[in-house]
């Protein structure tokens, strides 16, 4: 396939470039014009977290022009098990701000644009389309399905990764000829199905395996050299240490990138994903469960009233940090019913309220007529009344 | 034949990442599967029987959608199934 950057005059190596990447220079796949397609070249990486952290460490050490930023979040202590882009010190920066940073450290050459934002559908197409190519390492399915059609809409290749506790995808979607996001995966998962990092965990170590993955595939497109992965799925087992191949094919009847688009626009994607917004009712009642502030449970208990607080969590989660509460993780509560009074109001407790959600619900169903769910968890509790309860 | 299961699923099939079963079809496949972890129908498959949107069946390295018999193809002892649902995780 022809290399993106063919039609533009190529930039010329800097003495500095020849002794910088001498070691591409000699490799017959790269070569002085290899080199200089990837200083010409200009990749935006979406996210600069687990993914983006080696994908933009490794774009910059390879001499790619210009690196395209997008994030909005801020570095907390949790990122850095994986997150190999920012230090302790950026620890309450701006991620933009700290990957700028260590990035033109490696590579001074480098022009590093920031897009300080979240992607939207308001903004996603006038950010992508100066660039060539875009790498997505966000972390939620709305935005992989924003990423995905604004690229097909642009006509921009998508060095695609994803990764879920010990396993990853990688592909190349959005050529003209080949697949993209939509043709593998025609609709999102219901929410709350597929748990976060955040939720699920993850091995520090998996994005570092398929951000550098992305990464190749972003060079190799560029140079226009080696196999891509498009229209291949490349599955990472990261425990046994497997990799698989599968074959993804274009369907032709994409709405996206079919013969037939019925989408040539940027659509709501949080509608799409079933994610709704929370309405004002919500926040005091969610599926029939009264939620409870924490503030409120802090009256409550400064008030000697006698509240039965039951922390659904595992025990290991109870050894970092508690607020008193009984612990019967959430798995075992339906064998446990005998242990929870139904004569008393139940604050079902978590540690950011999604699962306490659930398993108040559950209670409800079997017959509690008192529970509510204490909204924002033990994390809430954290950041409003006790900032010594210690966060993970 | 043996089916792999993805992590996110693993839970409702005994916590295993492949599962043997004896049958003659993709259909008769996972027929098998979700008789043995009832949990897994639900997530596999909407109230209609249809293979959910976000999961996709590969018989070996093919994507089951694109096979000419689709369910309907004939497996053998040698073959594998992989369930394959969408991650979204990059943070």
């Amino acid at each position: 396939m022809p290399a993106i950057t063919e039609i533009i005059p190529l930039p010329e190596l800097t003495t500095d470039d020849l002794s910088r990447y001498s070691r591409h220079l000699i490799l017959p796949e790269v070569g002085m014009e290899g080199q200089q397609r990837l200083k010409a070249a200009k990749v935006l990486c979406v996210g600069t977290g687990g993914l983006g952290s080696p994908l933009a460490l490794y774009l910059a050490a390879a001499g790619i022009g210009t690196l395209g930023l997008v994030d909005f979040d801020v570095v907390d202590a949790s990122n850095l098990q994986r997150q190999i882009i920012h230090s302790t010190k950026d620890i309450g920066r701006k991620k933009l701000d700290s990957a700028a940073e260590k990035l033109t450290a490696l590579n001074p050459a480098l022009n590093v644009v920031k897009h300080d934002t979240m992607l939207s559908s308001a903004n996603a197409l006038d950010i992508l389309k100066d660039y060539d190519i875009v790498a997505d390492g966000t972390d939620n399915f709305p935005t992989r399905y924003l990423v995905n059609d604004a690229c097909v809409i642009l006509g921009k290749p998508n060095a695609y990764g994803s990764i879920f506790r010990f396993e990853g995808q990688a592909s190349v979607f959005a050529t003209e000829d080949g697949p993209c996001y939509r043709c593998l995966y025609p609709e999102p998962p219901p929410p709350g199905l597929v748990p976060s990092c955040a939720e699920g965990g993850v091995l520090g170590i998996l994005p570092g395996l398929v951000g550098v993955i992305q990464a190749t595939e972003v060079i190799k497109l560029i140079l226009g050299k080696g196999s891509p992965l498009i229209g291949r799925l490349l599955l990472v087992d990261a425990l046994n240490m497997r990799f698989r191949e599968l074959k993804l094919r274009k369907n032709p009847e994409c709405p996206v990138c079919g013969t037939n688009p019925t989408i040539t626009e940027l659509i709501d994607y949080q509608q799409f994903c079933g994610i709704l917004p929370e309405s004002k009712e919500e926040k005091t009642m969610k599926n029939g469960i009264p939620q409870l502030t924490v503030k409120e449970l802090k009256r409550r208990r400064d008030a000697g009233e006698d509240v039965f607080l039951l922390d659904v969590r595992e025990p290991y989660e109870y050894q970092i940090a508690q607020i008193g509460g009984t612990l019967i993780p959430q798995n075992d509560v339906p064998n446990r019913l005998a242990e929870i009074p139904r004569d008393r109001e139940i604050v079902v407790q978590c540690r950011s309220g999604a699962r306490s959600q659930r398993i108040a619900e559950f209670l409800k169903q079997s017959g509690y007529s008192k529970v509510v769910n204490l909204a924002g968890g033990i994390l809430a509790w954290s950041d409003e009344i006790d900032p010594k309860v210690q966060k993970y | 034949m043996k089916i792999f299961i993805p992590t996110p699923l693993r839970s409702f099939a005994g916590g295993q990442d492949a599962v043997d079963v004896s049958a003659a079809t993709v259909t008769e496949a996972l027929d098998r599967l979700t008789e043995s972890h009832p949990d897994l129908r639900r997530h596999l498959f909407t109230g209609e029987g249809k293979l959910r949107a976000f999961v996709n069946l590969y018989l070996n390295d093919e994507d089951v959608r694109y096979l000419p018999a689709k369910e309907g193809t004939q497996v053998s002892a040698s073959d594998t199934l992989s369930i394959i649902p969408s991650i979204a995780g990059g943070n």
